[in-house]
């Protein structure tokens, strides 16, 4: 069942691409019909997951390419299913916040789905080459999503964000193609490259290689600086999709594959450099200086856009450090980080990207001070609000949850990685009030030949208030009542632990 | 061996020539004065049919290799017969395209010419002979001069051609030179015998010739494949060749060339089997443990495997840092043939005794002629519409042409080697094999990396082209059409090259099945 999300968002990417022009309003609805109908999926076979306790679950398995022991296998355990429900929630807030879009619709549809199906068909699949071709199809349809309908500096950003891509996949293809031969090239099944046994020095040098093209698309400093430029180039919708959901495909790689195939390769190597004893202390150190230093940049930004973009940059740095953890706690706030990030992110994309640039066709702090949008578009400035204050990791929202375990499993292996990321959390506070204020609340007087366009704002339409209201209320679901998901992912962690990463 | 012998080993390559004078009789006998495209059409009916015929005539089993003396002179099965039906598929594909083109009123003699040049292709896919492989890739390479000039109107067309006739005849000569060395070095001109006397005679002081030899025999071979530093050719042949001709120069001329190549990394590995048929033996000295051994390169596939990793970097790396800088499309798309051929060369350079590496070569060099075929067609339709192949001629093909924009996606797209599209499991598969060798290093990790990065370099160059089709804004709007029968076959091939990569499984199956024991 699972495994129709896949098939059923490159069925409708075909279609939209066949349908003729000027049929924008059945574009957007087929659209939309397609999202819902992926996330019913997803949300049916997590509900399927939570009957089989999440257990690793084989939805197909047949061969591919018999010479070369490649099978197409698609699975979920309870990690695949927590990200596939992401996906599905933000494929559909995604359509939701591109309803606008007059401009090559149908394609803009058909880029799209394609890039959704490229994302489900990489956090099920349990073969690492099935895995790597749906993580490169997702490459190619976010060049043109941003290209095409991309605003500032668009294709300098799409382009930059294709090669970023393509060059960590080259690295990954590069260490997955040396751990196929060295395990005898029978199989390239993830569990049975994961006990192939290849040997620790091997590991110790494919891993950094894997883990690295990986950790390129999760934002890793200092190999984020696609991020910024890519999402504020980017569309609204592909925005919220590359910080809601491709970046978290780099993060599912390096923990699904770079950690699972290449286990000791984050074992001490013996000796330290400049106090760092393994690539796991390499690792933990860059996401840590990734989430203060994107913390930092963003409290300077003068473009709205980019004060998300660069709070994504320290948000994903999270994942990274509570994968580094290598203890259940961590590894449970990394992936629960993934799901919050992914629809805070989307939220505050959709917020500043559509609704607020949209009607004031600004993303400049210093202008938008002068508009009294709080007053004007009241919505917006709620919304921002509430999704600020979430994706500030306050009680209640999701964030907190995720984010407090990952410092927790931090604090656990080494103390001094939650000191410097709790400062992150701070700056975090900052940048977010600070972007606030000025965006939304500010009592600057306006110029007064801004005053005369104040009421010519657009209401809110119902698409907008939709997506809001979907992705807070998810927020708010999982910051409430955390349980849901945690019971998918704790076996499915625990699993990894036991299974050969430690 | 008698003549019998001959014509039944040579029918294809006899239905091919009877096709290309029947197709001369009809065009310039019966229609003379018929309409051009009428006698467009007869003449590549005559020539798919012909092609066919050879077809035909393969479809019947081997009765065995063609010997004379106790020599192979053609081989048959294996790679021969794959890469014999790779080059008469791909040419009746260059053939289609013809019909539609309008750069000649001499069709007759253009087909008859293509199909001359197919046979020497096919004659070169199975020569396991010096002298048999010099003739075939004469006959190859004279039809591939003749085609580049085909457009009489053109200037660029002429200038191309003679250039690609000067590097050819120097080329030639080289190859000529170091097979006379070969010769001289092992006193026959059977691949199998000169190998294993280049053995001896190299073991007994002969070594410094040999290099000369083999160095020009790839210098000859390196300017067939358009490899690296003898690709000087490739770019402007391709970019004044007729659209057609271009095709066949970079697919069908490439698939031949590397057939070849496969025969003399096979045969070099190979050569203790035909130990029984000179009674030959090998003394093997045996070093006591601890004393350094002399590093002495015994006969050709040591050295050899020193030449194609050169030549497979040099292309690599050459290929795809001067396509970045290309405005052409068409040099582009030559300057990204240098890089493929480096690719492949890797594969032949780590070569496995097993009949994988030949397959997968294989696989590579016939999807990446189907595909660049489709990548010519596309081309010419876009170039006969703006008259012009710079990468501004595609500002906004999306709306002029959708299913062009498309078919051109697709295609650009699978040569930059993106799944699920058969470019990627090309590569895929030949950096697998060429890892997976029992002789593989730290060396060929290092080249296979090395490839792999320069093909996210190529991916740049693609989206350069792909980018004026689909994003960047239009100059003009006027509808580009292209006629139905090109369409249709840049459609095929489109199609094919996505159902063959979502599929690889069958191609590879496909290849297979030709091997003994497989």
């Amino acid at each position: 069942m699972l495994a129709w999300t896949i098939y059923l968002s490159f069925a409708g990417a075909l279609a939209q691409a066949l349908l003729p022009k000027g049929r924008n309003e059945l574009s957007r609805w087929l659209a939309l019909a397609v999202a819902v109908a992926g996330l019913v999926l997803a949300v049916m076979g997590f509900a399927a997951g939570a009957a089989n306790h999440y257990a690793l679950t084989t939805v197909i398995d047949v061969p591919w390419v018999p010479s070369m022991g490649i099978h197409y296998i698609l699975a979920a355990d309870g990690i695949s299913l927590v990200l596939v429900l992401l996906t599905g929630l933000a494929a559909v807030a995604g359509v939701l916040f591109s309803w606008n879009i007059e401009h090559r619709t149908n394609e803009f549809f058909a880029f799209y789905l394609a890039l959704i199906g490229g994302v489900y068909g990489v956090f099920l699949s349990f073969d690492v080459f099935l895995l790597f071709v749906f993580y490169e199809i997702a490459i190619v349809p976010k060049y043109f999503l941003i290209a095409i309908w991309g605003s500032t500096r668009r294709e300098y950003g799409a382009m930059k964000l294709a090669l970023y891509s393509f060059g960590g996949s080259a690295m990954v293809l590069v260490g997955l193609l040396a751990a196929y031969a060295a395990s005898g090239s029978r199989s390239t099944g993830l569990v049975a490259l994961a006990h192939a046994g290849l040997p620790v020095s091997f590991q110790m040098g494919c891993f950094p290689l894997v883990f690295v093209g990986f950790a390129i698309l999760a934002g890793m400093w200092p190999f984020h600086t696609w991020a910024p430029t890519g999402h504020v180039a980017a569309p609204t919708a592909a925005s919220m999709l590359l910080a809601g959901v491709v970046m978290k495909l780099g993060a599912y790689g390096c923990l699904r594959v770079a950690m699972t195939v290449f286990p000791h390769g984050m074992d001490p190597w013996g000796f330290s450099v400049l106090g760092l004893g393994s690539w796991r202390e390499v690792f933990a150190l860059l996401a840590v200086i990734g989430i203060v230093y994107g913390a930092l940049v963003a409290l300077v930004q003068s473009d709205f856009k980019f004060v998300i973009g660069y709070s994504s940059v320290s948000h994903m740095g999270f994942v990274l450090l509570g994968l580094m953890t290598l203890n259940q706690i961590g590894m449970t706030g990394a992936v629960l980080q993934m799901f919050s990030h992914g629809i805070l992110a989307g939220l505050l994309f959709a917020i500043v990207g559509r609704i607020v640039y949209d009607r004031t066709h600004t993303r400049q702090l210093a202008e938008l001070e002068g508009m009294h949008l709080s007053r004007r578009l009241p919505f917006a400035a709620w919304s921002f609000v509430i999704a600020g204050m979430a994706a500030m990791g306050l009680p209640g929202f999701s964030g907190f949850v995720a984010e407090f375990q990952v410092l927790v499993g931090a604090w656990q292996a080494k103390p001094w990685w939650t000191l410097a990321a709790g400062v992150g959390i701070v700056v975090g506070v900052a940048y977010t009030w600070r972007a606030m204020q000025k965006a939304f609340f500010s009592d600057h007087t306006p110029a007064p030949h801004v005053h005369d366009h104040e009421h010519e704002l657009a209401t809110i339409t119902w698409p907008e208030k939709t997506g809001v209201c979907l992705l807070i209320g998810a927020s708010l679901w999982v910051g409430l009542y955390p349980r849901i998901l945690l019971q998918a992912i704790e076996p499915a962690v625990k699993a990894l632990l036991a299974g050969g990463l430690r | 061996m008698n003549y019998l012998d001959l014509f039944r080993a040579t029918l294809p390559e006899t239905a091919l020539e009877i096709a290309a004078l029947l197709v001369l009789a009809v065009d310039l006998g019966l229609l003379r004065r018929a309409a051009t495209e009428v006698r467009r059409t007869v003449a590549v009916l005559l020539g798919v049919l012909g092609c066919g015929a050879a077809l035909w005539t393969m479809a019947t089993p081997a009765q065995g290799a063609l010997k004379f003396g106790g020599d192979v002179l053609l081989a048959v099965g294996g790679s021969t017969t794959v890469a014999q039906v790779g080059i008469l598929a791909l040419t009746e594909l260059t053939l289609f395209l013809l019909i539609d083109a309008d750069f000649t009123e001499h069709v007759g003699e253009y087909v008859a010419v293509v199909l001359m040049a197919a046979a020497g292709g096919l004659l070169i896919s199975a020569a396991q002979d010096l002298l048999v492989i010099f003739i075939g890739l004469e006959l190859l390479s004279l039809g591939l001069y003749i085609l580049t000039a085909f457009a009489k109107k053109s200037a660029r067309s002429a200038e191309a051609a003679m250039k690609y006739y000067l590097f050819g005849g120097m080329s030639a000569a080289f190859l000529l030179f170091g097979f006379s060395y070969l010769y001289g070095l092992s006193g026959s001109t059977s691949l199998p015998k000169v190998v294993l006397g280049t053995y001896f005679a190299s073991a007994h002081g002969g070594l410094p010739l040999l290099v000369v030899a083999l160095v020009m025999v790839a210098a000859g071979l390196g300017f067939k494949v358009a490899a690296a530093p003898f690709h000087l050719w490739a770019p402007d042949t391709y970019e004044g060749a007729p659209a057609p001709a271009a095709a066949f120069i970079a697919s069908v001329s490439k698939v031949a060339s590397f057939a070849l190549l496969i025969t003399i990394s096979t045969v070099a590995l190979h050569f203790m089997e035909s130990f029984h048929v000179t009674g030959g033996y090998v003394t093997a000295k045996m070093y006591p443990v601890g004393t350094p051994q002399p590093h002495v390169t015994l006969g050709i596939p040591g050295l050899w495997l020193t030449i194609l990793i050169v030549l497979a970097a040099l292309s690599m790396v050459i290929g795809n840092l001067a396509a970045l800088a290309q405005v052409s499309v068409r040099r582009l798309l030559a300057y990204s043939a240098v890089a493929h051929a480096g690719y492949i060369l890797l594969g032949l350079a780590y070569f496995s005794r097993s009949p994988r590496s030949a397959q997968a070569i294989l696989y590579y060099v016939l999807s990446y002629g189907l595909t660049t075929i489709g990548a010519f067609g596309a081309v010419a339709a876009v170039e006969r519409a703006t008259s012009s192949d710079r990468l501004d001629a595609f500002l906004g093909l999306h709306k002029r042409n959708g299913v062009l924009a498309a078919v051109l996606l697709v295609l650009f797209l699978s040569l930059a080697g993106i799944p699920p599209l058969v470019g990627f499991w090309a590569k895929f598969n030949l950096f697998a094999v060429v890892l997976s060798m029992g002789n593989a290093s730290g060396l060929a990790l290092g080249l296979v990396a090395l490839a792999v990065a320069m093909s996210a370099v190529s991916l740049y160059y693609y989206l350069q082209v792909l980018k004026r089709a689909y994003v960047m804004p239009g100059v003009e709007e006027t509808r580009i059409a292209v006629p139905t029968m090109t369409m249709a076959v840049l459609v095929v091939i489109a199609l094919a090259v996505l159902l063959l990569g979502i599929f690889p499984g069958a191609m590879q199956g496909w290849i297979a099945g030709f091997y003994p024991g497989m």
